[in-house]
């Protein structure tokens, strides 16, 4: 009806939770929470978007109520059409979620049975289910695994693993909370990577939350940011920074202790501890020329990079609105 | 000394947080009392002095029973399966290198969850089934306090039984169907199904002498005055006694083989 | 209904699977099972070896009781027994991961962790059964013989009713798993006992409220050739199917309310 490019629409979404609270030996108070209060946001088929906030700012109340899992108190919300609230299973069929620390592999049994049961319980066809697995299996290098009970698999190893369970049955929408989390830098990279390529070959519609900024540099060119149940920024990611100002850190490990290094342009030293130092430049900034500035000059031993933190992001963005 | 304490205190503290679950077991506990004493009432009135107790002894039986479920753990509960599962995740490395002794840890936190379940979950009950049937508690303080010595040795026993069985998640990877094999068997032993005096011949003998009967038959027959005077409170208490020592060094020892393995494989 | 008893079997050979990964352990846990559910009865021997009769009814008929609504609750406790783990899928959140999969919450939740081992207790229920049907002087005529299966399968559609109803309001009181108890294995011990032991007030809550009565009471009365304590009309007896219909309707709706619920609190 004349919205073409809305495949995930929100207008005036709300959630309201009733939490109730001893107060007193008998008495209880009623509090209203507005986890969500009014949201309104369009995602185009085939879009990768970042969606954003401290803890509990209504992120994974939004999600829940995306995937049907929750019901919205106010507002209008469709995906792919579909009401997810009243036509939950339906939906089911054609959305992926990936629970970043909420595995739904089968702890006993090896990768390949939950993958079995995946394909029966979405009645998969077989050539379907083929090519998709042999897809997963080559870009998530997960060969070797398929065989291995999944209580043997590192995090990184599972992760790679659940990430292929949501996508077997060609969803068209994907759903990632956090899914990086506590992975090794390599496995990181290996979900980055493949999430890039289902976006880009399968046209699939990702939305993922995430407290990792690197998730969202590589993956994804719109951010929205959600705080206190609103939407406080939507655009690009670049937008974001330059409201932010946020800032790296190169964590450096000298062979001894040396005065603060001041003499690496772009880069300020904000603490040392003994042999460690820490080294602040901007976020939009390449580290390349940093890291190899302060080779050149000092008795390295180790090095690492830290990225900003979302929240820290978040803030500074708060103390630059207020300074305006 | 202190660390132990800290955490029989927050182990007392966390059950207490669990305001619905205790209510939830009162209730339970209250409805298996009724169902339990109709059923003493018909067989004690076919045989008014079975196992040696009359009506009322036997009625006061049940509800010390349900009064002690919870804080001694009849039908299972606690930290089992706690232990099982940081076992299966592998989590139990972790609790290895603590400074302090992870049987020890676990006694002191099982004791804080029984002390909270006793009064939680004991006095309701108790107090429901004086009100609705003709019980013979003592009246005599020092009694009272026997019986809750009595209590105690029988909560260290069923701890160490537990221990055990929750140590053999290193083994069996599936602790719950052996849980539940330790559920049943206590049921049975502890006196909870039937009293053991009740039994025949040589089971009772056998049951009698086991640890499970340390768990509430011999702290009801304490209440009950049945077991009275320095001789006869002696035997009992030391039977428990004995009983905890016993286990809990088999823990030990269970728990260093245990230890080696986590070593070994590492985690 | 197809496809949702095909998600059921498909998740529950998932866990038949996981079980058979221990598979040594699943043989022991099994005939262990076996072995542990019959002490119950043993409990059941061991009175009837002090007295001649129960509430007037006999061993034989005693054991009639005891193995249909052990064979019944096997049943439901076999299909829907981890249901009480709904309220700790809703505090630890996964719950969330069932309500994103294209087959109904309830079929998952009631293949969960589904245990084979449970087929213990409905063996020993039906060897008890017809260890009780050979010892009784059964009048079979054409139904007597009906009224068998058509009540162990009314008594196990009641008793999962009773699961399913526990489960829901789990929803609202997460931590209240063990009021089900109360009801669930309440109502078998309870059931194991000839209705004339308890009071009749007990027996019209059981036939009208919870109507347990109708898992094998009634039925198993005619079959033995006895009047209903309540001296109700006799097509009353074959009335189970029909009470278990209303009871899995009944039950259906509360876990509609409850699910509702909570998408709609998320808690």
């Amino acid at each position: 009806m004349g919205r073409v490019d809305g495949f995930i629409e929100l207008e005036g979404v709300e959630k309201v939770f009733q939490v109730r609270r001893r107060a007193g030996l008998l008495r209880r108070e009623r509090r209203e929470v507005r986890a969500v209060d009014g949201i309104d946001f369009r995602v185009p088929r085939g879009e990768m978007v970042g969606y954003i906030g401290p803890n509990g700012a209504g992120k994974s109340t939004t999600i829940k109520m995306l995937t049907g899992i929750l019901t919205p108190s106010a507002g209008r919300l469709r995906v792919a059409g579909i009401d997810p609230s009243r036509e939950r299973t339906r939906l089911a069929r054609r959305i992926g979620v990936v629970f970043g620390q909420r595995t739904t592999l089968w702890w006993d049994l090896p990768l390949r049975d939950s993958y079995g049961l995946v394909r029966r319980m979405y009645r998969i066809p077989d050539s379907r289910y083929r090519a998709n697995l042999e897809r997963c299996v080559e870009l998530l290098d997960l060969g070797a695994l398929l065989d291995v009970p999944v209580r043997q698999l590192s995090l990184g190893q599972r992760m790679r693993g659940d990430i292929a369970a949501a996508l077997l049955h060609d969803p068209e929408v994907l759903y990632l909370d956090e899914p990086t989390i506590g992975l090794d830098v390599v496995s990181k990279a290996k979900v980055r990577e493949f999430l890039r390529d289902v976006n880009a070959e399968q046209g699939t519609t990702v939305l993922l939350t995430t407290h990792d900024l690197t998730d969202i540099e590589q993956l994804c060119k719109r951010v929205m940011v959600i705080d206190h149940g609103r939407l406080v920024y939507d655009g690009g990611l670049d937008g974001l920074h330059a409201v932010g100002e946020s800032e790296r850190t190169l964590v450096v490990d000298l062979e001894r202790e040396l005065p603060p290094i001041d003499d690496v342009p772009g880069a300020r030293p904000v603490k040392v501890e003994g042999p460690r130092q820490w080294l602040a430049f901007p976020a939009t900034r390449s580290a390349a020329p940093i890291v190899a500035a302060v080779a050149e000059r000092y008795p390295l031993v180790d090095l690492s990079v830290r990225e900003p933190d979302i929240e820290e992001v978040i803030a500074r963005m708060y103390a630059d609105r207020s300074a305006l | 000394m202190r660390l132990y304490a800290a955490v029989a205190v927050s182990g007392f503290r966390r059950y207490a947080t669990y305001r619905v679950a205790t209510a939830a077991g009162v209730f339970t506990n209250t409805v298996f009392g009724f169902i339990v004493a109709y059923t003493y009432i018909a067989l004690w009135n076919e045989r008014p002095h079975l196992g040696g107790y009359d009506r009322s002894q036997a009625l006061t039986f049940v509800w010390v029973s349900q009064a002690l479920l919870g804080a001694a753990s009849l039908i299972g509960g606690g930290f089992q399966e706690e232990l099982q599962e940081r076992i299966r995740s592998g989590d139990i490395a972790v609790d290895l290198y603590r400074p302090a002794d992870l049987q020890l840890w676990w006694l002191a936190n099982d004791l804080g969850r029984a002390a909270f379940q006793l009064l939680g979950r004991g006095v309701v009950p108790l107090a429901v089934g004086a009100l609705a049937f003709e019980l013979t508690l003592p009246t005599s303080a020092l009694t009272w306090s026997f019986f809750l010595m009595s209590v105690f040795l029988g909560i260290l026993v069923g701890f160490a039984l537990r221990y055990l069985v929750g140590l053999c998640a290193f083994w069996m990877l599936d602790g719950s169907g052996l849980s539940l094999l330790s559920v049943l068997l206590t049921m049975f032993f502890s006196g909870l199904t039937l009293p053991l005096t009740v039994f025949p011949g040589a089971l009772g003998d056998v049951a009698r002498a086991l640890p499970w009967s340390a768990m509430l038959q011999v702290p009801v027959d304490v209440l009950l005055e049945r077991r009275h005077g320095a001789a006869g409170l002696g035997a009992a208490l030391g039977f428990q006694a004995l009983w905890a020592v016993v286990l809990l060094l088999a823990g030990r020892g269970l728990q260093a083989v245990a230890t080696r393995k986590v070593v070994v494989q590492g985690g | 209904m197809v496809d949702a008893t095909r998600a059921y079997f498909l998740i529950v050979g998932m866990w038949v699977r996981s079980t058979m990964a221990y598979r040594l352990s699943f043989v022991m846990m099994t005939l262990g099972n076996f072995a542990m559910t019959g002490l119950d009865f043993v409990a059941v021997a061991i009175m009837f070896s002090h007295i001649d009769a129960l509430g007037g009814f006999t061993l034989p008929e005693v054991a009639l009781l005891y193995g249909t609504t052990s064979t019944s609750f096997g049943l439901a406790d076999l299909a829907f027994g981890n249901m009480d783990r709904v309220g700790r899928r809703v505090r630890d959140g996964t719950m969330d991961t069932l309500l994103v999969r294209p087959v109904p919450v309830l079929v998952q939740v009631a293949a969960d962790r589904f245990a084979l081992r449970r087929l213990g207790r409905v063996t020993q229920g039906a060897v008890v059964t017809a260890w009780a049907l050979l010892r009784l002087d059964v009048d079979w005529t054409p139904v007597t013989v009906l009224l068998m299966p058509m009540m162990l399968v009314s008594g196990a559609v009641i008793f999962s009713a009773v699961f399913v109803a526990g489960a829901a309001f789990q929803f609202r009181a997460n931590d209240a798993s063990e009021v089900q108890n109360a009801f669930t294995y309440g109502g078998a011990t309870l059931l194991q006992y000839p209705p004339t032991v308890f009071g009749t007030d007990l027996v019209r809550g059981v036939t009208f409220v919870v109507p347990l009565a109708f898992v094998n009471w009634l039925p198993a009365l005619r079959v033995l050739g006895r009047d209903d304590p309540l001296g109700l009309p006799g097509w009353v007896d074959f009335a189970s199917p029909a009470v278990a219909l209303l009871c899995a309707a009944l039950a259906g709706v509360a876990w509609r309310v409850g699910l509702r619920g909570y998408r709609s609190t998320g808690s």
